[in-house]
């Protein structure tokens, strides 16, 4: 289950999951701890939603492997490095701003980029993209909202908001890298193409945080290396506890 | 925001078109936009509804415990008020 093994289309849509998986993940952490009751039910549905595109992804991607391979080979049976999900997902929560601050970049990006994977010459990505974008816009529209309520908020929360995107933008940057796989995948109809969407993305993003008083850091840091399974500290700790049950009990089902 | 800044909504629900929309719970919200969006996630989760309506539930003016003898108490000797006594037809499944 090595990246290396894997045909082109197999391995876009394993990285494909593992941004969801991952993501979804960490919003899932939320249950339990978050500030009020709607919005804790409103996270973990995202949070679902991500799941369940993770699901779709993984799902096809063991079809295409055959050899016994599940949706839950490439979620529980995999370590750091055959994960390649982008590495902004990983990062540890933080605050609410600092959650919500991710959600809407990704989200900004998440809505385009799946509009086009629905177009997408395989017709089972195609379905995939379909699907998600509804999801993703609404996701969207939430994330939105609250990059204006916290950045017009209070003093606190225009704080952590601006602080909050100070840390995350330099990890931007690798939502738009796109490999010799990748480029490929363009060309043949199959992926999503990302070089066109950066200038929109940058538009959009800059536009909403204008609207709530946040200023758009410098670039003058950037990191990268998730597709190639180079990851932070943080994804290990997350998988320590998402892959748990399936190490302690290899095979256990319910 | 604080939790004191929040306004309590009450959240009516159509489940298909056709039908009313019916009073299906409360939440807490900052403005009505916000609680439309959290009577989403709070209360259509499972494809309950097609159409969400939120009301401040302090702009709900109710019928009080005191208004029960002078408004209802009347009603209960008044049968020729209701349709009792017809037989509805077999093709009208309920009124």
């Amino acid at each position: 289950m090595q990246p290396s093994t894997l045909d082109p289309l197999t391995t876009y849509t394993v990285r494909l999951g593992d941004d969801a998986l991952v993501s979804g993940h960490r919003l899932s952490e939320w249950t339990g701890s978050a500030p009020m009751l709607e919005e804790e039910l409103a996270l973990a549905n995202v949070a679902l939603d991500l799941l369940g595109r993770a699901r779709l992804c993984y799902g096809y991607a063991a079809e295409r492997t055959g050899q016994g391979c599940s949706e839950d080979s490439f979620a529980y049976q995999r370590d750091c490095r055959a994960f390649t999900n982008h590495l902004i997902h990983e990062l540890p929560r933080g605050d609410f701003a600092f959650t919500m601050a991710r959600q809407f970049m990704v989200d900004c990006l998440a809505v385009p980029f799946l509009q086009g994977l629905a177009r997408s010459l395989d017709s089972r990505l195609a379905g995939i993209g379909a699907k998600c974008v509804k999801e993703s816009r609404y996701h969207l529209r939430r994330s939105t909202d609250w990059m204006f309520r916290l950045g017009d908020g209070t003093e606190e929360s225009h704080r952590r908001l601006q602080s909050a995107v100070d840390e995350l933008w330099g990890f931007t940057p690798e939502l738009f890298a796109q490999d010799a796989l990748e480029a490929e995948l363009v060309h043949s109809g199959v992926g999503v193409d990302l070089e066109p969407l950066r200038e929109p993305w940058l538009t959009a993003v800059n536009q909403t945080f204008s609207g709530a008083g946040i200023v758009l850091p410098a670039l003058d840091w950037q990191v990268d290396g998730g597709r190639q399974g180079l990851h932070t500290e943080h994804l290990g700790h997350l998988l320590s506890e998402l892959q748990f049950v399936q190490r302690a009990y290899p095979g256990q089902q319910w | 925001m604080t939790l004191s800044d929040l306004q309590l909504f009450e959240v009516f629900l159509r489940p298909r078109r056709g039908l009313d929309h019916k009073h299906v719970g409360s939440l807490h919200a900052q403005d009505p936009a916000q609680a439309i969006e959290y009577a989403r996630d709070v209360y259509t989760r499972r494809g309950e509804g097609v159409s969400i309506w939120v009301v401040r539930s302090a702009d709900i003016v109710a019928s009080q415990e005191g208004d029960v003898e002078p408004f209802f108490d009347p009603l209960d000797d008044k049968p020729y008020r209701h349709a009792l006594h017809y037989k509805l037809p077999n093709s009208v499944d309920s009124m």
